[in-house]
């Protein structure tokens, strides 16, 4: 794992001294709250609906159990005993106060931490696959060259300003779990006919307003020329980018309105241009940085305990069976700790279960947690023997629920239940589809079925790529919830349809429930997951178990003009 | 016609806590909204909101929210001042905790 350098702490020591000192100045009245807002929100702070929300940055989603016990601290410290965990793979506190946050920020320092860049007109925390480095499918490790971009984007004179906000994921591995089609850039690690690892580099994705698919600007750019090239594609867009709208501000607009093979050309008259300037200072610094993220030493033992208890415990199996995944040393496994035990808010974590992970971390995972872009936590290096004693710990706990990737791990933005940007409550929806399919004792038999739900169409749900999506919009004045089907957010990543009319907070589970079923009877075998028959049958049959008394054709001319 | 005024009051967050605030007949800033000053004059309610914006090193993002009179003082006719007057549905926190 990346540690600090002199370098890196000496500026975030400063950085923090500086907010500080804003804070004061702030309180005493030297600053209006229009200067401040801009210098609070670069370091993380938003004012929300009911109190300030602090934004802390997991860069790429990795942390060791110091940082996670830290975050913990914070959480009783300074707010009200509990985190939430983002969907993009960072750490919101809901409850801090203003005079609290500059000690917030130091404590999170000592850990080699901050909330720089989580907010604002800039190049935000870069995600990244959550197995990075365990994964049996993956090309190399994508954390180093998302620390490097990191270290380029933080504080980034050129790019301070941008027209709006600018994302970048990475993958490493052919099997996308980091969302990259619906970045601002999206970064895929590939190899080329000679063998060198490069980077397949796709452009104008994001979800919002106006969903958009990444296109490839670049099939293959190679480690020296990546940071020059990134630096051309922001540096194109910070001038052409519109700053007349917000709304069409995002690359996603500049690429549509102007073609990507326009904006590739610009991109490569500006590389050629800023690549002189990387002198390959860039290189040697990626190399050092690898050289942190060296896979830990996996010990070579037997499995027996592992093989035995899936054999005694119908509990552990079960489990076993949705929360581990293919690592790719053998005898290991990497954990997917869900954070959505049926009933509880999605993402949430409270002081008491990040320490216990931590401890985890520490003892059974050569002390490495991840964050997932779906709101749970990973312990990517677990040796099989030791899963059975892991499994009885998370259970005492709370935190065994064996649902990754079923019907009730479903992303949830925190909605109108936190946010000032909401049109309608998010985490309450998830809740009750949760519990509401925990009692009918059916997620397993369903499979692999991604439900996301976003509380405005700022999208931070992902609703676009759900397998169902469900978004809920403020209609008249009443909470309503539109449903989309067939999204995909993986390597085939697409936009789900829209159903029809959405739903009242009252309907929306039942719909939700009607689709399901209308899957399990109109699906080939259990082999046939929801998004393949979805794919087979088409709109068709959901729209009409939905809508059964309705679809005249002027309820469907008033949700089309809708 | 002129449509009819909806009753506002004036709210905004406050400096330090970042917690829902409302403006008293007093001119004080109030947790609770019931003890909010319903305005029911337009000229009126603009007056308050400019006067309340200036009060910068109390509050943060002052505005007039609509309401309905009701026994217990203002009622929110929307459902996000319901929540701002509650706090999140799913913890017990902001202020039904602190009521």
């Amino acid at each position: 794992m990346y540690r600090y350098d002199e370098f890196d702490a000496a500026f975030v020591a400063e950085r923090n001294r500086q907010f500080r000192a804003q804070v004061e100045r702030r309180i005493d009245g030297s600053l209006t709250e229009e200067e401040f807002r801009p210098l609070r929100l670069m370091n993380g702070l938003y004012l929300q609906l009911h109190a300030y929300m602090l934004r802390v940055a997991i860069p790429y989603g990795t942390l060791d159990s110091a940082k996670m016990r830290q975050l913990a601290y914070l959480a009783e410290r300074w707010d009200k005993g509990y985190g939430h965990f983002t969907t993009r793979q960072n750490i919101q506190y809901n409850w801090p106060e203003l005079r609290d946050v500059p000690d917030m920020l130091d404590a999170l320092a000592e850990v080699g931490m901050h909330a720089i860049q989580t907010s604002g007109n800039t190049i935000r925390n870069v995600t990244a696959d959550h197995f990075a480095g365990a994964a049996a499918d993956e090309i190399a490790d994508p954390r180093p060259v998302a620390e490097l971009i990191r270290q380029w984007s933080t504080d980034h004179p050129e790019f301070q300003f941008l027209p709006r906000k600018f994302k970048i994921a990475v993958t490493g591995a052919p099997n996308d779990r980091a969302v990259t089609a619906a970045h601002d850039i999206g970064l895929r690690i590939v190899r080329n006919d000679a063998g060198e690892i490069g980077y397949a580099v796709l452009v104008g994705g994001g979800l919002g307003r106006t969903p958009m698919i990444g296109k490839v600007i670049n099939g293959f750019v190679s480690q020296a020329d990546l940071l020059p090239y990134l630096e051309a594609i922001v540096s194109v867009w910070n001038l052409l980018g519109r700053r007349d709208n917000k709304y069409k501000a995002r690359i996603k607009i500049t690429v549509h309105e102007h073609g990507i093979d326009a904006i590739r050309e610009m991109v490569e008259a500006r590389f050629a241009e800023v690549r002189p300037q990387f002198s390959g200072v860039d290189l040697e610094l990626l190399r050092g940085i690898e050289a942190q993220f060296a896979a830990p030493a996996f010990r070579n033992a037997p499995t027996d305990a592992y093989d035995a208890a899936r054999d005694a415990d119908p509990v552990f199996r079960a489990w076993a069976d949705t929360n581990l995944s293919a690592h790719r040393a053998p005898g290991y496994a990497i954990v997917e700790i869900s954070l959505k035990a049926h009933g509880a808010t999605p993402g949430d974590a409270t002081a008491e279960q990040m320490r216990v992970m931590a401890d985890l971390a520490e003892r059974f995972g050569h002390d490495e947690l991840r964050i997932s872009h779906e709101q749970n936590v990973v312990l990517p290096h677990v040796h099989k023997s030791d899963l059975p004693e892991l499994h009885a710990i998370l259970r005492a706990h709370g935190l065994a629920t064996a649902n990754i990737g079923l019907v009730s791990d479903i992303i949830a933005c925190p909605g109108m239940d936190y946010c000032a940007l909401a049109t309608a409550r998010s985490i309450p929806i998830a809740q009750e589809i949760a519990t509401r399919f925990d009692e009918l004792k059916i997620e397993h038999e369903i499979g692999a079925l991604k439900i996301k739900i976003s509380g405005c169409i700022n999208a931070c749900g992902h609703h676009h790529v759900g397998h169902i999506g469900i978004l809920g919009l403020d209609r008249a004045g009443v909470e309503n919830y539109q449903i989309t089907l067939g999204g995909d957010h993986t390597q085939d990543a697409a936009l789900g349809e829209r159903t029809g009319p959405g739903f009242s907070a009252e309907e929306i589970v039942p719909a939700i429930e009607t689709i399901v079923t209308t899957y399990l009877s109109e699906r080939e075998g259990p082999g046939e997951t929801f998004l393949e028959t979805y794919r087979r049958v088409g709109m068709g049959p959901f729209k009409a178990a939905l809508y059964p008394a309705k679809g005249t054709s002027k309820d469907e001319a008033r949700a089309d003009a809708a | 016609m002129p449509r009819p005024f909806t009753p506002k009051v004036v709210t905004a967050n406050a400096l330090l806590e970042g917690d829902v605030v409302y403006l008293a007949e007093d001119g004080s800033w109030t947790r609770r909204l019931s003890e909010a000053e319903l305005l029911t004059d337009e000229a009126d309610a603009q007056i308050r909101l400019i006067e309340a914006e200036k009060r910068t090193s109390e509050v943060v993002g002052v505005y007039l929210a609509d309401m309905a009179p009701g026994d217990a003082g203002p009622e929110p006719v929307h459902f996000r001042e319901a929540f701002r007057r509650t706090g999140p549905s799913n913890r017990f926190h902001g202020k039904q905790a602190d009521a």
